[in-house]
Parts: structure tokens; C-alpha cells; sequence
């Protein structure tokens, strides 16, 4: 169920095998389809890991291109009903150009960094990064459990999830909510 | 009749519109002589400004390059006359062609740029030498390298989505003396093609406001990040790149038609926005970081 992407390889495959950096829109679109053609063939509900670790530039355009576009076809589940992804392998400069583009779609990303912790990019309301926080420290929680862990009201709890489920951040299994890092 | 341009002896982005103002007043099918003879210095903007001059002309412009030996070889080592003489009718002596420099200073040859596969050449170009000289000649935080190449790349992706023909980038390093007193990497990019006001006015379903004219074309893109795309994630290209400017203390300023906005730093004494500028088609761009002053 979980699926590996290497954007580097995709990259090289679709555009060209000279290339390491990410840049221009032609390109990113490229890539994107790419990877939108592998995420149309997984069986549902799919976690892909989309890794960034084997590329050199990435500018807005491409991040945009590869990270906006795929997202917002994720969240709005044009490409899969059931699909959720996760970044990984991105430096520094990479997660800038990562972030402007969340900001912009009003989106976010949970991203692993050079440091390998992992960190939620891009706008996101303070009760649901602290239910998220929860879900991702105990791997699975039923929502009385992460009522108790972060101190709020069930409901406020319940609209949290809600909105972690519609932004594609948290999985739902059966009464329990899901870290996807957890799934990897 | 040929009119004849003559091109100051120092040549910059403020000395440049003594040429705009010269080439405004010559319809564009009268012949020009651009006569460079007396120039004895250019900065990247002034060598890709005059190709953009000669891409701008209908009627083939002539070029009479530098008399003086070292200014003549050091354009030729930029690339300048390999391009000028695609567009340019060649007068006087041209110097050999050569191949890639040396050059400490030259950070990217003057490189044309039409189409995405360029940009792809100038970054693949640039992070092998942008290392050495940003981070060890300029005392520029190693992360300034790879944002340093974001910046290229969205400035020469605005030519190939934005210009409707190709323009030409160069990236070099010199002693900034007039303003700065220190060296600084200056980013040069410079076309004649459809500029901002005319790239916005192709939006569908565009309508002009009351005030429309190329300086509010050029805060809509800069400031605004409007774009003629409708995309949500469109616009932001330049976004990222004032970004980059504004961070190390550098200058951002682009010409496009009769304005030039700029991100101005507290070291440059230019105004924000300048209008009533004497007519140029299409965009040229220039970005300026200075070396950075280690602490005492």
C-alpha cells in the first residue's frame, strides 16, 4: 500500500538523462504527470512518498508544478478517492520553494527534512497541528485518546480531525485516526 | 540614412538609457549605427541590453564594438560578439570568438534563451562555478548558492513564458565601486519581446483599469504577483526571487517599456518606481548581491 517515488529517477526517465535539477514548468509538469499515472494505478487507499533526495534545484515553478498541482489533485481527489502523500529527502532550499507553494494553495505537507524529523509545511490551524502532533507520536489514536493527550473538547477534537482527514494528513481506520508516517 | 547611437564610455543600467532614449527616437525600420567605439567598460546589463537593441530593430542594426584591445577581448570573452554577430551587421575590428574563459569573474557567458531546455544549460552552468565564488569570494552563506540558481532560473523562465521570443542572461562578478565599495555577483537579463504590460493584457478575459500603463503592469507582477495564468500557483516565480534579493541585502530592478521598478536597498539611492522613461520593448532585468562583509 505504500508506494515509493523517486523524482530524481522520474525525472531523468521522462525528461532527461543529463538532468538533476527541477526546473522550469515544462519539466515539472512532466514530471508530475509521470507521477500521476503511477498514483492512478495504485489499489486504494495508497500512501505515496514522494522523495526528493536524488534532486538538485528545485525552483517555485517546478515545486508548483510537482508539489502544488499533485497535492491540490490529491486533496480535491481528482486523481485518487482515496490517496495521501508524503515528502521526503528535501534540503533546506528545496522546503522554501515547498512552502511558497503550500501558502499559496492554502495547503499542507507533512516532510521529512535533512534532519529526518518530520514537519507539517505549509497553513495549518493551531488545534489541528496539535491533534496531528498527537497522532503522530502514538502512531494510532481513537478520538477520546487524543482528547485526553491534547487537552481540548471533543468536538473541537472532532472538527480537528475532520479537517486533518480533508487536507489528506491523517488516515482513518475503522474509530482510529492513522499517522501516515506510521504506515510507511 | 543611418542614424548613429553613440554608447557612453561606461556602460550600466543608468548610463543604458542614454542609448534607450537615442534608439526611441528612430522608428524601428531605420538603419542604426550602435557605435560602442569610445565604451571602455560594460556591465553584464549594458552587453545584453545592446543585443537586445539589435533584436529590437526592424531593419538590420550595425555594431561597431570597442577600439580599446582590452575592453574589445574582455566582451569577447563574455560571448558578447558571438551573439552581436547574429544580429548585428559588424563594423570595424571583431575579435576572435573563444571558447569558454577562465574568466574569475564571469560567472556565466552571455547565454541566449528561448525555450525551457536554456534554463535547464544556464543552471547546469552556473552551480559549478556559483560555489567557489559566492561562498568563497563573496562571503555568501553556502545556502545563497542553490537560491542563488532558483533566482536564475525564474528570471530566464520569465523570457521563454513571457517575451514571445528569446532574450540573453549573463552572470559575472565585479568590483562595484560607484555605489558599494565592494564586489558584487550581478545577474543580467535582457530581452525586446512583448514586456509586462502587453504579457498581462494577453490574460483571457483582461480588462484595462483606470490606470493601466506599464508601471502598473510592473507592480502588478512584482508586487502583486499577478500573472496572466489564472493558476493559483502562478506568480510566484518573481515572488520567490524578491525574496531571495530582499534576504542578502540586493537590489532588484526591472525596465520593461516606459518604468522600471525596484527592490532598493539602503546602499542604492533609486527610486521605487521610475516612469516617463523613453520607450523600450520587452523586459530587462537586473539583480544585484553584494559580497557580504564578515563581522569584525
Amino acid at each position: 500500500m505504500t508506494h515509493h517515488i523517486d523524482v530524481g529517477s522520474v525525472l531523468r526517465r521522462t525528461v532527461c538523462d543529463l538532468y538533476s535539477n527541477l526546473v522550469t514548468r515544462p519539466t515539472g509538469a512532466a514530471v508530475r504527470k509521470e507521477i500521476e499515472v503511477v498514483l492512478c494505478g495504485l489499489e486504494e487507499p495508497s500512501l505515496t512518498v514522494i522523495d526528493f533526495s536524488q534532486v538538485g534545484l528545485l525552483d517555485f515553478s517546478c515545486a508548483d508544478e510537482v508539489v502544488g498541482k499533485l497535492l491540490d489533485g490529491v486533496r480535491r481527489q481528482v486523481i485518487l478517492t482515496d490517496a495521501y502523500v508524503l515528502v521526503r529527502g528535501v534540503r533546506d532550499d528545496h522546503l522554501e520553494a515547498i512552502e511558497a507553494v503550500m501558502q499559496r494553495y492554502d495547503m499542507a505537507v507533512i516532510v521529512e527534512s535533512e534532519d529526518g524529523e518530520w514537519h507539517v509545511v505549509g497553513p495549518l490551524e493551531d488545534s489541528m497541528r496539535r491533534v496531528l502532533d498527537a497522532v503522530h507520536r502514538c502512531g494510532r489514536l481513537i478520538p477520546s485518546e487524543i482528547a485526553s493527550q491534547v487537552e481540548q473538547p471533543a468536538s473541537t477534537v472532532s472538527q480537528s480531525l475532520d479537517g486533518l482527514l480533508e487536507r489528506r494528513l491523517v488516515m482513518r481506520d475503522d474509530d482510529a485516526y492513522v499517522s501516515l508516517q506510521s504506515v510507511m | 540614412m543611418t542614424k548613429v547611437i553613440a554608447v557612453p564610455p561606461s556602460l550600466d543600467d543608468e548610463t543604458f538609457e542614454q542609448v534607450f532614449e537615442q534608439v526611441a527616437a528612430v522608428p524601428a525600420d531605420q538603419k542604426v549605427l550602435i557605435d560602442a567605439r569610445h565604451t571602455r567598460w560594460s556591465s553584464p546589463y549594458g552587453l545584453t541590453a545592446l543585443l537586445a537593441v539589435g533584436q529590437s530593430r526592424a531593419e538590420q542594426p550595425a555594431f561597431a564594438g570597442p577600439e580599446a584591445e582590452d575592453t574589445a577581448s574582455y566582451w569577447a570573452r563574455a560571448g558578447f560578439y558571438r551573439h552581436a554577430s547574429e544580429i548585428y551587421e559588424m563594423h570595424g575590428k571583431v575579435p576572435r570568438a573563444r571558447e569558454a574563459t577562465g574568466e574569475s569573474n564571469v560567472l556565466l557567458e552571455i547565454t541566449d534563451v528561448s525555450r525551457s531546455d536554456d534554463v535547464h544549460t544556464v543552471v547546469e552552468r552556473i552551480q559549478s562555478r556559483a560555489q567557489a565564488i559566492l561562498v568563497h569570494e563573496l562571503h555568501l552563506d553556502p545556502q545563497a548558492t542553490m537560491r542563488f540558481a532558483m533566482t536564475l532560473s525564474e528570471v530566464c523562465q520569465n523570457i521563454v513564458e513571457h517575451a514571445g521570443q528569446g532574450g540573453w542572461v549573463a552572470v559575472q562578478t565585479y568590483q562595484y565601486r560607484k555605489r558599494l565599495g565592494r564586489r558584487a555577483v550581478v545577474i543580467a537579463v535582457c530581452d525586446a519581446g512583448l514586456g509586462f504590460r502587453r504579457s498581462l493584457e494577453s490574460t483571457p478575459g483582461w480588462k484595462p483599469r483606470e490606470r493601466w500603463d506599464d508601471a502598473a503592469a510592473l507592480e502588478d507582477a512584482l508586487v502583486r504577483s499577478v500573472s496572466r495564468y489564472r493558476d493559483p500557483g502562478r506568480g510566484q516565480g518573481l515572488a520567490g526571487v524578491r525574496r531571495f534579493v530582499g534576504k542578502w541585502d540586493g537590489k532588484l530592478s526591472i525596465r520593461s517599456g516606459t518604468a522600471r521598478i525596484a527592490v532598493v536597498p539602503e546602499w542604492d539611492d533609486a527610486v521605487p518606481l521610475k516612469e516617463g522613461l523613453p520607450h523600450f520593448p520587452g523586459a530587462q532585468v537586473q539583480i544585484t548581491i553584494p559580497e557580504r562583509v564578515p563581522p569584525r
